[in-house]
């Protein structure tokens, strides 16, 4: 006990630090995921991506974020078993957070492709294994994230398959492709709007203060996905064509509709990342703050403090500005076959399935629905190659990140019990 | 700096090479009515330029075949099965080797067609040529069909394109028996072993119609999956 009142200032913030690290590395780490389809089809610039990026990426964490948090922060452990000694908890938060970090770093580093969630739900299962053993580990709340781990990915890879299908009927088989993409890409875009939209209003707004009654929140969704659609349209009126109308330059007009249409998903991946993503960061901070700010109680029903899903929310966007171009910039040019009519099929469906997920509480990883998501455009044959040697060392990285996280964290943890006592 | 693991999923579709290739095999073939019209002049060093011309194309062809080998070796989710394509590329090579083959054998023995059969002969080398440029409009619709996921009114086309193939291929069957009969009358006035070798000709142009057919099959095969 006397330890968290003796240096709980500096436990704090030491966390908050970590934490804000942590953040950034969420930032710099997972942009290019969220924004390289866009960047990947052409239909946005680098500088116009971190920029949707940083707008959509804060609101999606400020406005979404608290779901994930709540169970990062208590879901994964059974925190009655350091009920007599809260600051064990709080170390173990702080190396659980030092570790993803560092993993984040060192794997950024050597080009893996690592899950910010996944290090993070490393970290926290190695401190409390080694610490106090496996008996204070919410199993079933962890194997619900082990199987979301599964489905998710699933998911996204329905839901793409049958955007992508849909488009494919609705649009490219059509009798004149480009006036069908016209008339249906702006309900696309209000689909997507009414997604993102509905989520905020149902997971997001309470810590705000908002609280709409489940009638208003569906009624303000629909009217801002037709806004969204609106919007669209005469976005879509506005481009420049071609008229020039071979076969060939017809699918291009088609895909420039399709680019616009990209840049609302763009958005949408954003706001989802940020939503799930910013808990990684978040929670351990908020597990650490709510102990300190009790005086050593652990208490389930902790809110959370006003600050800190700003911070985590600013630290995504610092991370996002500073490396985000780097990152970004190593798409380059020479990327695939990745047209904006398969982009915003992965894209929406990635978005989406991270959007719902982020609702249950579920921390999902953003990376593994987009690769989902783009197996399932894959299957729909819409994707010229997918490489699978890659598709399978992404899943081997997951694999690894666990114990990866797991170990770095019970590292961590042994030297501060040993600084603080 | 980090490797976008998203993006790395992404590997080089054999799709763009593959059309590379029959545009290449298509030139190819084409020369050889230039080489059989510098033959019909008497004009051997100009047949002969051609024939290294022809040599020189086929070799390209080969080069972008084994580019598509390589990716195709390569372990890749494709929309379509990956035997199909590697099916699709060995015919178009076919193709060039069949061109190739048919002028260095004119150019070494200076085999001259027939007076009495130059035209004939000129108008059926003009339609298996016209097969191998047919075989090459389908197939550069695969980039097209990717675009409509193998389906819907664009995959009509091209099963219409194909269909236009598979007639000319039976056109140049009437015209190889025609030239068939013509030589067999004047075969007295030969010497047998040129005979042999303008049989062994007429049936090897009659052979590019044939292998483009086999590659515009690949294309159908490609749809029906």
């Amino acid at each position: 006990m006397d330890i968290i009142s003796t240096y709980g200032a500096i436990l704090v913030l030491v966390a908050a630090v970590v934490g804000f690290l942590m953040a950034w590395g969420v930032g710099a780490n997972d942009v290019a995921n969220a924004m390289g389809t866009s960047v990947g089809s052409g239909a946005l610039t680098i500088k116009q991506a971190i920029f949707i990026a940083m707008i959509f990426e804060f609101a999606g964490a400020y406005l979404a974020g608290g779901e994930v948090t709540a169970t990062i922060r208590k879901g994964i452990i059974d925190s009655s078993f350091f009920v007599d000694t809260p600051h064990l908890l709080v170390y173990g938060m702080i190396s659980s957070l030092l570790a993803a970090g560092l993993w984040l770093t060192v794997a950024s580093y050597k080009g893996w492709p690592v899950s910010t969630t996944h290090s993070i739900v490393g970290g926290i299962l190695g401190f409390a294994v080694m610490s106090v053993g496996g008996d204070a580990v919410s199993w079933g709340k962890v194997g619900g994230i082990f199987a979301s781990w599964i489905v998710t990915p699933a998911i996204a890879g329905l839901i793409a398959y049958m955007i992508f299908m849909s488009a494919q009927h609705l649009i490219f088989n059509a009798e004149n492709p480009f006036q069908s993409a016209k008339k249906y890409v702006p309900i696309y875009m209000g689909f997507a709007g009414f997604i993102l939209v509905l989520v905020t209003i149902k997971k997001g707004l309470k810590h705000v203060g908002l609280d709409l009654p489940t009638a208003a929140g569906y009624g303000l969704s629909v009217a801002i996905a037709i806004l969204v659609a609106i919007i669209g349209k005469i976005a879509i009126e506005r481009i420049q064509f071609d008229e020039n109308s071979d076969k060939q330059m017809h699918f291009n007009n088609v895909e420039k509709i399709f680019a616009l249409l990209m840049v609302v998903t763009a958005c949408c991946m954003a706001f989802a990342h940020g939503s799930n993503d910013v808990a990684n960061a978040i929670g351990p901070l908020a597990a650490v703050v709510s102990i300190v700010n009790s005086g050593g109680q652990i208490t389930q029903s902790a809110e959370l403090d006003a600050w800190i899903l700003p911070l985590g929310a600013i630290g995504i966007v610092l991370g996002l500005a500073f490396f985000g171009k780097r990152v970004i910039g190593t798409i380059g040019k020479g990327i695939t076959h990745l047209t904006p009519s398969r982009g915003f099929a992965a894209e929406l469906a990635a978005a989406s399935t991270v959007v719902i997920a982020s609702g249950t509480g579920l921390p999902i990883s953003t990376t593994q629905t987009l690769v989902g998501a783009v197996m399932g455009v894959g299957m729909a044959r819409g994707i010229a190659a997918l490489n699978l040697t890659t598709v399978k060392s992404i899943i081997l990285s997951w694999v690894v990140t666990l114990p990866a996280g797991a170990i770095l964290s019970f590292i961590f943890y042994e030297i501060i019990k040993s600084i603080f006592g | 700096m980090t490797i976008n693991p998203f993006l790395a999923m992404f590997a080089k579709s054999p799709i763009k090479p593959i059309e590379e290739h029959i545009d290449v095999v298509t030139k190819c073939c084409k020369l050889l009515v230039p080489f059989f019209e510098a033959t019909f002049q008497n004009n051997w060093k100009e047949a002969c330029v051609k024939r290294d011309e022809i040599s020189q194309l086929e070799k390209e062809a080969d080069e972008i075949k084994r580019e598509v080998r390589c990716i195709l070796a390569k372990d890749i989710m494709l929309p379509v099965s990956k035997s199909s394509l590697s099916e699709l590329l060995v015919q178009q090579d076919r193709i060039a080797n069949c061109s190739e083959y048919i002028s260095t054998n004119v150019c070494v023995r200076n085999l001259l067609i027939p007076q009495s059969l130059q035209d004939d002969f000129r108008a059926y080398l003009q339609r298996c040529v016209d097969a191998s440029e047919q075989a090459r409009e389908v197939i550069n619709e695969l980039e097209s069909l990717l675009e409509t996921g193998f389906k819907g009114r664009e995959a009509d086309i091209v099963i219409r394109m194909v269909e236009e193939l598979d007639q000319i291929q039976e056109d140049t069957d009437v015209m190889k028996i025609g030239l068939f009969e013509k030589l067999y009358k004047l075969e007295s006035q030969l010497s047998p072993v040129d005979v042999m070798f303008l049989y062994d000709v007429f049936e090897r142009v009659g052979k590019l119609a044939d292998f483009a057919e086999s590659a515009g099959a690949k294309i159908d095969v490609m749809l029906s999956e």
